[in-house]
């Protein structure tokens, strides 16, 4: 577990030393600020669009900062060429690779926190009350479903060439999932046989990342979900991230590493 | 060691070329008619004509927010949505809708299905009426369909529906009169000939500022275009002629001018749903007019939306 948390924590500042979380996140909180400035009616109190707005760019920024920072691990690691240096070390592969997720998933847990702090600042400049159960169901619901994308993204870099064309993959497939996923399985009743039952069978085989999209709860400060329900959804994820992991392990224990 | 003459008389060729041509251009693009660079809107400098292309979207977002979150999408069942509910409660468009506005979700298919159904909004609530919240007492919540509204009528100026609708819940949920007869002020700038327009600003005059010779004028007004231009067609938009007539028959009838009240009542009869009730408003009025005694008051005018 110390090797593991030792790769995790190298993550995690390779994160803060670099500069795309930084541009990110000032560029939603300027991009926020400006929208806040609007004049609309002359009314101070009307907040769920600048809500909408601000949670919008904090999903593409996690999943911007997820996707390329879990991308670039193992592959850089070859680049630079220490990864050979690393796995002489009393450090299996296996352990290498879970430290690597686990310092992704910290890091954007981070990320994250910084992220939802300013949300609720902003939604309380103008609510005047801060639903903070709401915010943090909210919040881990959202990290939650990053260690799927991460654990994905890890896969990725073992299978495909280059960091670009994994990170574009997993792009076009989150999104795909994101905005499609929910009715997949109403498409599929419209089709006939075999139709039906591949599109159905594809709709089970997903992870439904989307389950953990409770941006329109928040946004129109609906009551928070139950704790049972939210438990279910989290090891729903956690089975999805565990089983791409334990892929991920097992093609590298076989990838020729030169 | 090469001359550097030619290279520098080539430059200064081409850097008197590029000025030439670009005091050529300028004066070739002021005058061009898909010169952007007037407007000060910004949505329209960049994306031109095709902006209207969204302008629907905003529209139908604000609907959805004016459900809080619960909507249906391209995949459900949208026969209970075709009109946009923000847009029939005002009163300003007439309902098309059909079947259950609560079940378009249906019973859920799967297990995932329903486990999704506890993420997302799943009840049907109208923000007028408390939104997701359930508080009847608090309407003004309301206000948070418009910044959609706003950015809509900013995509496609001549969306009539955008300003009416504004303007409806500006001054009847949100009490901001002035809001809502600026903004359909403008929206009659971008559409001189909207008789929908013309009807609600009577309405915010007649409603709000409790001037009613300017309300009759304007009713008048949105009547003779709206006889102008919805007349010769096939299928014209009764919904509104009948709120038009009706006001004005109601509020001639108030003014005790029975003979104009009786002649737009006839025009409301004719097109009405219900002619038996206008028969009534009729029958009332020629017995004001047999009876020797002065006029009694007149009812009040009638919401909108609520003309028989």
């Amino acid at each position: 577990m110390n090797n593991i948390l030792a790769v995790a924590s190298v993550v995690i500042k390779e994160l803060y030393r670099r500069k795309d979380f930084y541009v990110l996140y000032i560029l939603t909180v300027l991009i926020c600020l400006i929208m806040a400035s609007v004049n609309l009616f002359h009314d101070v109190h009307i907040v769920r669009y600048l809500k909408e707005i601000c949670l919008l760019f904090i999903w593409i920024c996690s999943l911007v900062i997820a996707i390329t920072t879990a991308a670039r691990q193992i592959p850089s690691e070859r680049e630079n060429r220490t990864l050979f240096p690393l796995l002489a070390k009393p450090l299996s592969r296996t352990q290498l690779l879970l430290g690597k997720f686990l310092g992704c998933w910290l890091a954007c847990g981070l990320a994250l926190i910084c992220f939802y702090l300013f949300f609720g600042a902003l939604a309380a400049s103008r609510e005047h009350h801060w639903p903070l159960l709401n915010y943090l169901q909210a919040g881990l619901l959202h990290w939650v479903m990053l260690a799927v994308v991460i654990a994905f993204t890890l896969l990725g870099s073992l299978v495909f060439a280059a960091p670009s064309s994994n990170a574009t993959i997993t792009f076009v497939l989150v999104a795909f999932i994101l905005l499609l996923g929910r009715h997949l399985n109403k498409v599929a009743l419209q089709l006939p046989e075999p139709r039906r039952s591949i599109l159905y069978g594809l709709y089970y085989c997903i992870p439904h990342l989307e389950l953990f999209d409770v941006r329109d709860l928040i946004i129109h400060n609906w009551p928070p979900i139950a704790w049972p329900v939210c438990g279910v959804a989290a090891l729903y994820a956690l089975a999805y991230a565990s089983a791409l992991l334990i892929g991920a392990c097992l093609v590298f224990r076989r990838k020729a590493i030169n | 060691m090469r001359s550097t003459k030619l290279p520098l008389l080539i430059l200064l060729g081409l850097l008197v070329l590029c000025f030439g041509l670009a005091a050529w251009l300028d004066l070739w693009f002021q005058t061009w008619q898909g010169n952007r660079t007037q407007s000060a809107d910004v949505l329209s400098v960049l994306m031109g004509d095709s902006r209207r292309m969204f302008a629907n979207h905003f529209f139908v977002k604000a609907d959805a927010y004016f459900h809080s979150g619960f909507y249906p999408t391209v995949f459900d069942n949208r026969e209970a949505f075709r009109t946009p509910h923000m847009a029939e409660d005002s009163g300003t468009v007439g309902g098309q809708n059909e079947g259950d506005e609560k079940g378009f979700l249906g019973k859920p298919r799967d297990w995932i299905d329903a486990l999704s159904r506890q993420f997302f909004p799943a009840r049907h609530t109208h923000l007028d009426q408390g939104g997701a919240s359930g508080d009847l007492g608090d309407s003004s919540q309301v206000r948070e369909i418009m910044p959609w509204l706003r950015l809509s009528a900013e995509l496609n100026p001549n969306d009539i529906r955008t300003y009416t609708v504004a303007a409806y819940w500006l001054r009847e949920r949100m009490g901001k009169v002035a809001e809502a007869e600026q903004f359909l002020r403008e929206g009659l700038r971008e559409n001189p000939d909207s008789y929908e327009i013309m009807y609600e600003l009577g309405r915010v005059y007649s409603e709000n500022r409790n001037d009613q010779a300017r309300a009759r004028n304007l009713w008048e007004a949105s009547l003779r275009q709206w006889q102008r231009q919805e007349a010769p067609k096939s299928d014209p938009d009764k919904f509104l002629f009948i709120q038009i007539v009706s006001h004005l028959a109601l509020f001639e009838e108030k003014q005790g001018h029975y003979p104009q009240a009786l002649a737009y009542m006839e025009l409301w009869k004719a097109r009405s749903p219900g002619p038996d009730a206008v028969q009534k408003f009729i029958d009332d009025i020629l017995h004001k007019m047999a009876s020797p005694a002065p006029a009694p008051a007149a009812p009040p005018l009638q919401p909108p939306g609520q003309a028989p």
